[in-house]
């Protein structure tokens, strides 16, 4: 099975560590991954500020680097979003092919590889971030909103594969962190205030750890942690999927 | 109200968050009726079922508008109501103001409408010289305030029983510092109650217009619409043509959802279905458009329309908790107003559909399943295409574009921006950067994942 690695443009700058987790974890699961070279980003930036229109070159980046995988997996629920409802294409082929085979990567691990074990350890009080876009977008776990369905989580699945984790419950295990991309800066205070309201629900279940499926989000949070000098900590959930003692 | 410059949503916000302590009150207490909503909802296992029954009639009405209007139209005046059709608001304040004159009246009640506030209905026949006193508590507290509803189900939800008691004592010599609600309220209902019984002529709003039978049927907590209508020797009630429903029967489906939707309650306190006037009383209907045969005929958000004003996007929205209703400078706050507003005004409300993450729970809890999400979404591209995004939003999102559609100058930029963030951070570590304020930048690595893979993977 031939997986292309989409790696969002932030996390390639930022966060090399959650990158080669991602790829270090689906390698340990069998796959043949590569990871194509000229690869950039999904154009959700300019899309979600209203300027869908000027994602074309992005798109067709994008296509070339991916036409060819029989799955593209991403550590990012957000951008795997984007790509999965708005890649277009001038060979709209390819782009409709990719958009039915790329994968969020806790959905990937549970649901075409349906993963049920993991040699990861990590004796830690972890509370999970859902961010809304993999939650909400792409249906990773039952939304708080939706009360009669019947409860799942595939990030929560694979996490209790991990020795020695404790999982926490959040007071509101389901609502935005306030990152929301251009939002961060443009609507600065509400961000900010969303941000605090969600790392103090983490903070007040005793957390040492708080991960996610989206680096966007625990960036965002970990910079409200730092500015409060906290000693709690943010991880992408690929960090903890492949950690040992 | 006062023409005093409209802050856009952002710098609001702002404002509104200088007294974090209020912020966390009014979330709390709205995060507190979403709870409500969600345990109401659990009592409801077709509840899924339902909202797309909803769904699917709303769909049907705005197949069939012009049908059902002229049906409606047709049973209503077989029944003795006299119906008036207004394009806009202007009309629909000129229709109700001539009503009221001809009536012989200077002065009217007036119960939970929106679509009043919308139009601007108060100011309109106070400058006419109309008295016009609101008979919902909280409609009646802002009013009190002259300030508008900041909320469409829950209009004085942004102050506290202190600010209220102030309210009062000013307005209606209640003790100073009084804040015990049953104090406070049993004030508010002895003054309403002179109001009520001195008052010829009341409006109240419509939350569905049955079109077969040509009745309509208004929701209240307080009873305060039917106190107005049964007292007054003219009825008046005013509707966005969007109100209608093709059937009586349709009323099982959409108050099972409303109050449940609305504050976790399993039906409204009164839903009081009006048919006819009784012997001596005139009833009237004001059938308003108002942009809503605009917004009709946009494919992408028309069926914004199917809302019935529940608010519980409201309730759920993590920025609306944490804004306020007023930054949304709009009669119709928080999500669902953010996709009504731009079809009145691209200009003036050009801000709204960026007030949001798009996370999407807004979507979830509608219960007639509106995409609000994705249309927000949706408006975004439709206003800045239009050219209403600030000029230099355009340049700087050309420039990101060209950055990120080429994977050279991509890694160029990107090797830059984390060697400036390594070696001379104050540069973007200052007060200028929105993102600092109030976070720490991520921490920038010697090398990107690309440069690794190529380092060590490749090879």
């Amino acid at each position: 099975m031939k997986v292309g690695l989409f790696i969002p443009c932030y996390i390639d700058q930022f966060y090399p560590n959650v990158a080669i987790a991602t790829l270090k974890l689906l390698e340990k699961v069998g796959c043949d991954v590569s990871y194509p070279l000229q690869q950039t980003c999904c154009g959700q930036p300019m899309a979600n500020s209203g300027f869908e229109h000027l994602t074309g070159g992005c798109n067709e980046n994008f296509v070339r680097n991916f036409a060819d995988f029989d799955y593209v997996v991403s550590p990012s629920g957000s951008c795997t979003l984007h790509i999965k409802h708005h890649l277009h294409s001038t060979n709209e082929e390819a782009a409709t092919g990719i958009r039915s085979r790329i994968y969020e990567l806790t959905e990937f691990l549970t649901d075409v590889l349906k993963v049920t074990s993991l040699d990861a350890t990590f004796p830690y009080k972890v509370g999970l971030h859902q961010s809304c876009h993999g939650q909400r977008g792409l249906h990773l776990a039952q939304m708080s909103e939706l009360v009669v369905s019947p409860p799942f989580s595939k990030p929560v699945q694979l996490l209790n594969l991990v020795n020695g984790i404790e999982l926490i419950q959040l007071d509101r295990r389901d609502e935005c962190c306030g990152f929301g991309g251009t939002f961060c800066v443009t609507e600065e205070a509400v961000s900010v205030k969303m941000g605090k309201d969600r790392v103090a629900d983490h903070l007040r279940h005793g957390v040492n750890y708080i991960t996610g499926v989206d680096v966007s989000c625990l960036m965002h949070m970990e910079g409200i942690l730092k500015r409060a000098n906290s000693a709690v900590e943010v991880k992408h959930i690929a960090e903890i999927l492949t950690a040992t003692l | 109200m006062n023409k005093q410059l409209i802050l856009d949503h952002a710098d609001a916000a702002v404002e509104f968050n200088k007294n974090e302590a209020k912020v966390d009150w009014h979330d709390e207490t709205l995060w507190f009726v979403r709870t409500k909503r969600d345990r109401a909802v659990a009592q409801i296992p077709e509840w899924e079922q339902l909202r797309e029954a909803a769904s699917q009639i709303k769909n049907h009405v705005l197949s069939n508008m012009h049908d059902l209007l002229i049906q409606f139209e047709e049973n209503a005046a077989r029944n003795g109501i006299k119906i008036h059709w207004a394009a806009d608001g202007d009309e629909h304040n000129a229709i109700i103001l001539d009503i009221i004159k001809q009536a012989g009246a200077n002065r009217m009640v007036k119960s939970k409408s929106m679509l009043t506030e919308e139009c601007h209905l108060n100011q309109f026949l106070i400058d006419k010289g109309i008295e016009v006193i609101d008979s919902d508590l909280g409609e009646r507290i802002v009013q009190m305030r002259n300030e508008p509803p900041s909320h469409i189900v829950l209009p004085a939800i942004h102050l506290t029983k202190a600010e209220v008691g102030e309210t009062f004592h000013e307005h209606l010599g209640t003790e100073k510092g009084a804040t015990d609600p049953q104090y406070l309220t049993e004030a508010a209902r002895q003054h309403l109650r002179e109001t009520f019984l001195t008052r010829k002529v009341a409006l109240t709003g419509v939350n569905f217009a049955i079109a077969e039978t040509g009745g309509f049927v208004v929701c209240t907590n307080e009873g305060n619409a039917d106190m107005g209508a049964h007292l007054a020797d003219v009825h008046i009630a005013a509707m966005g043509f969007e109100k209608i429903i093709p059937r009586a029967e349709h009323l099982g489906v959409f108050l099972r959802l409303l109050a449940r939707s609305a504050t976790g309650q399993p039906i409204t306190t009164f839903s009081s279905h009006f048919h006819r006037p009784r012997p001596g009383q005139e009833m009237h209907i004001v059938i308003v458009d108002n942009g809503r045969s605009r917004q009709l005929g946009r494919p992408d958000f028309r069926n914004s329309l199917k809302c019935i004003r529940c608010a519980a996007c409201l309730n759920t929205c993590p920025v609306y908790r944490r804004s306020g209703g007023f930054s949304y400078h709009s009669a119709v706050a928080g999500p669902i107003g953010s996709i009504l507003a731009p079809n009145l005004d691209m200009k003036k409300n050009a801000d709204l559909p960026f007030a949001s993450t798009l996370c999407g729970s807004c979507s979830n809890v509608c219960p007639v399943k509106i995409d609000i999400h994705d249309q927000l979404y949706k408006w975004r591209q439709v206003l800045m295409k239009e050219g209403y995004g600030p000029g230099s939003k355009t340049v700087a999102m050309k420039a990101m574009a060209t950055v990120l559609e080429s994977p050279r100058l991509y890694r160029m930029a990107g090797k830059v921006g984390r060697g400036v963030l390594r070696f001379a951070p104050i540069t973007v570590e200052n007060g200028l950067n929105p993102w600092y304020n109030q976070r720490e930048m991520p921490e920038p690595p010697s090398e990107s994942f690309h440069d690794w893979y190529v380092n060590n993977k490749k090879a």
